[in-house]
């Protein structure tokens, strides 16, 4: 019997690895296929371990400094799966941004270098069991990327990634001090050392922390975090970094990152919920979710830049989910999971059947791109699919997330249903007309050098189906124990 | 003696919130920089004797590290930049410097507040200072807000980094080692990374300042 931690560390220990092999070899013209190697490799590994967790019991691991169960293992399989395809999908977009010269031999070695580590670092923010490392893993995944969305070293980008790196940065340094107040409050019931900072400790004595330094807590943790998450009003940064970026960088952004940040609110609201008997932690993440999906529907319309549009819709969907988990209950709770999930697949799925077609066009501006189902049926295809699929049109899995949400809004708060569902219309409404510009009509788009990386994004939709049409019992299992673990 | 030291650190503390004011009203960004300096070696200082007093060996390296990064790295990376792209005056701010004082203040009397109730609480012999230390957060904050270039910006967001250092030795007598080493090694990698950063607006726009960083708006024609 091999110890659970063994296929921990190499999920860990392999995108590092890559990292730093990329660095040395990242430039040279195998280098897409080394990281779409390395990728795969830590797939394995985070599906290994996904299974002995699910299979078996929650996995620590390295002393206490790791922990694992049903509610990260999920989030560990989606980051590597993700991080998989969008490295396959890299391969030939980012050989054609090469031959158009605005890659160069260095600028590839720093893309995927970069790639790798930021995987990792999401990686080792999901795993591990202490809050502060939480913190400093989810500070070096930012800056992972920050040289990645300036990649191109045009005005706009530059631009972007320094409001990244700003907003990120200050928003993070609350989280910080949020957790600083956490770790206050532990200091008293369990003593200080680095005990106080774990999860599991902290989980254990959760009803004895002092509830007015939680709260406290909390709101510096939500603002933090909540950031990351691209909650509004503190969405700024994630339109431009989404579209001034390169394409295989925006996938990742939308699918991933903003996952991990919301993921360590929910360990925050846990311990939060606990201490307070009152529900504020739940009532917050209600606000700035309701916020969230309404301004980013409304702002969806003005858009032109096709990336751009779609960075706004993941302000929508991550504000749903964050209104989910803030509803709490078994029900809730699982929808969100849920959304979490085909949320990811179809965002990605969409940017990089966007990401071809851009390319195609040599523009990103949704004037400028026409008659995509003329010019390639499948790429055209695959962004008509995945755009109805995002919208939440069934039988796709966002239907069945986005309907379950509803139902349990409807249950608990019913004056916030219909404000929801406006929202969606318009979102709607402002998304369908922009693609179907796009996708019908006479192509003008050149042909292109490089055949486009498809099996990703039918790969991705065919699993959002999936999700919509069936979802086999250990994966409803399985889902289940994850949202008791928050509190279902 | 020991009771001394107690009182010295809220000197340190003191001294902090001076460095924070003289931070906003400041002008030129080589003083910015010596008060930065100022701001980790006032910082070293306030650590090592909470870390005497409280007997926790691994303050000291905190302290240790706070000197190698803050006091001696940073800056020296800064005075490089400022020589390299030769920007050593003129700061403008986008608030004038009494108004941004006058909410300094306000922001001083809010931090008290906020922070009295957790300091009662707290059992750190540094925790009266918990307050200032809020304080310096929030007015490094303020400082990135109303600065238009990018170096003063960066300081202010170094500066920030420093002032919830403050608040981890003043509130719980420091985050435990691995934390610590983590945030060290976090602050040093963003540095580095801003440092390049500057390189590249200058190139890209032969000025560092960062109102030409606004083109990106909500549903222009690009």
């Amino acid at each position: 019997m091999i110890p659970a931690t063994v296929p921990l560390f190499l999920c860990l220990l392999l995108p590092i690895a890559g990292g730093g092999v990329l660095a040395l070899t990242g430039q040279r013209d195998a280098g897409p296929e080394i990281n779409v190697a390395f990728s795969a490799a830590t797939l394995a590994a985070a599906l290994w371990l996904t299974a002995d967790v699910v299979l078996g019991a929650p996995v620590l691991g390295l002393g206490e400094r790791f922990f694992i169960d049903p509610l990260n293992a999920f989030l560990v399989t989606l980051t590597a799966f993700v991080g998989c395809t969008t490295a396959l999908f890299s391969r030939p977009y980012m050989r054609i941004e090469r031959e158009r010269g605005k890659m160069t031999a260095p600028r590839m070695r720093l893309f995927h270098s970069m790639y790798q580590l930021f995987i990792a670092m999401m990686l080792v923010a999901l795993t591990t069991n202490n809050l502060g490392v939480l913190w400093v893993a989810m500070e070096a995944a930012t800056l992972t990327t920050v040289l990645l969305v300036s990649v191109y070293r045009t005005a706009a980008s530059l631009e972007a990634a320094w409001k990244y790196f700003i907003l990120c940065g200050v928003g993070i340094a609350q989280a910080l001090f949020g957790t600083l107040l956490l770790y206050l409050a532990a200091d008293r019931v369990i003593g200080g050392g680095e005990g106080a900072l774990l999860w599991t400790h902290l989980a254990a004595v959760k009803t004895q922390l002092e509830p007015n330094i939680l709260a406290l807590a909390f709101a510096f943790l939500m603002i933090g975090y909540g950031t990351k998450v691209g909650l509004v009003p503190l969405h700024n940064w994630l339109p431009d970094a989404h579209a001034e970026g390169p394409t295989p960088i925006s996938a990742v952004l939308s699918g991933l990152l903003l996952n991990v940040a919301l993921y360590a609110i929910l360990r925050c609201k846990v311990l939060v919920d606990g201490a307070l008997v009152n529900g504020l932690a739940g009532q917050v993440m209600i606000g700035f979710g309701v916020l969230s999906v309404v301004v980013a529907a409304f702002f969806l319309r003005r858009q032109r830049d096709v990336k751009r549009m779609f960075a706004y819709s993941s302000i929508e969907h991550m504000g749903l989910m964050t209104f989910a988990f803030g509803l709490g209950g078994p029900i809730a709770n699982f929808a969100g999971l849920l959304h979490m999930t085909v949320h990811s697949l179809t965002k990605s799925a969409i940017f990089f059947a966007v990401g071809h077609a851009t390319q195609r066009a040599g523009s990103q501006a949704m004037d400028d791109i026409r008659g995509l189902l003329h010019a390639s049926p499948t790429l055209g295809w695959g962004l008509t699919l995945g755009s109805l699929a995002i919208l939440g049109l069934p039988p796709f899995g966002v239907f069945a997330s986005e309907f379950l949400i509803l139902t349990s809004a409807m249950r608990q708060l019913p004056w916030v249903t219909p404000v929801l569902l406006l929202a969606l219309a318009v979102a709607f409404a402002a998304v369908f007309a922009r693609v179907q510009a796009m996708v019908f009509g006479d192509s003008n788009l050149p042909p292109q050098s490089h055949p486009p990386a498809l099996l990703p994004v039918f790969a991705h939709l065919g699993l959002s189906l999936g999700f919509g049409l069936f979802l086999p019992p250990f994966l409803v299992q399985w889902y289940r124990q994850a949202a008791q673990l928050i509190g279902g | 003696m020991d009771a001394l030291l107690g009182q010295s650190i809220n000197l340190d503390a003191a001294v902090l919130l001076m460095v924070s004011f003289a931070m906003i009203s400041q002008r030129r960004i080589l003083s910015l920089v010596h008060l930065y300096t100022l701001q980790g070696a006032t910082l070293v200082l306030a650590t090592t004797t909470v870390a005497y007093l409280t007997h926790q060996d691994h303050l000291y390296v905190s302290a240790a590290l706070t000197l190698g990064l803050k006091v001696v790295l940073i800056p020296q990376l800064l005075h490089r930049v400022i020589d390299r792209l030769d920007v050593r005056w003129d700061v403008e701010p986008l608030i004038n410097i009494p108004t941004t004082m006058l909410i300094g203040i306000a922001l001083v009397v809010f931090s008290f507040n906020l922070a009295l109730p957790i300091a009662q609480l707290s059992s750190s012999i540094a925790r009266a200072t918990l307050g200032i230390a809020l304080a310096c957060v929030l007015l490094s904050f303020m400082m990135m807000i109303v600065r238009a270039k990018a170096i003063p910006q960066v300081i202010g967001f170094l500066a920030m980094e420093n002032g919830l250092f403050f608040a981890a030795t003043a509130a719980t007598n420091g985050m435990p080692m691995i934390v610590e080493l983590g945030i060290g090694l976090d602050v040093l990698v963003g540095a580095l990374i801003l440092g390049v950063f500057m390189f590249q607006i200058r190139e890209q726009f032969d000025s560092l300042d960062i109102r030409h960083l606004e083109k990106l708006r909500e549903s222009e024609d690009r």
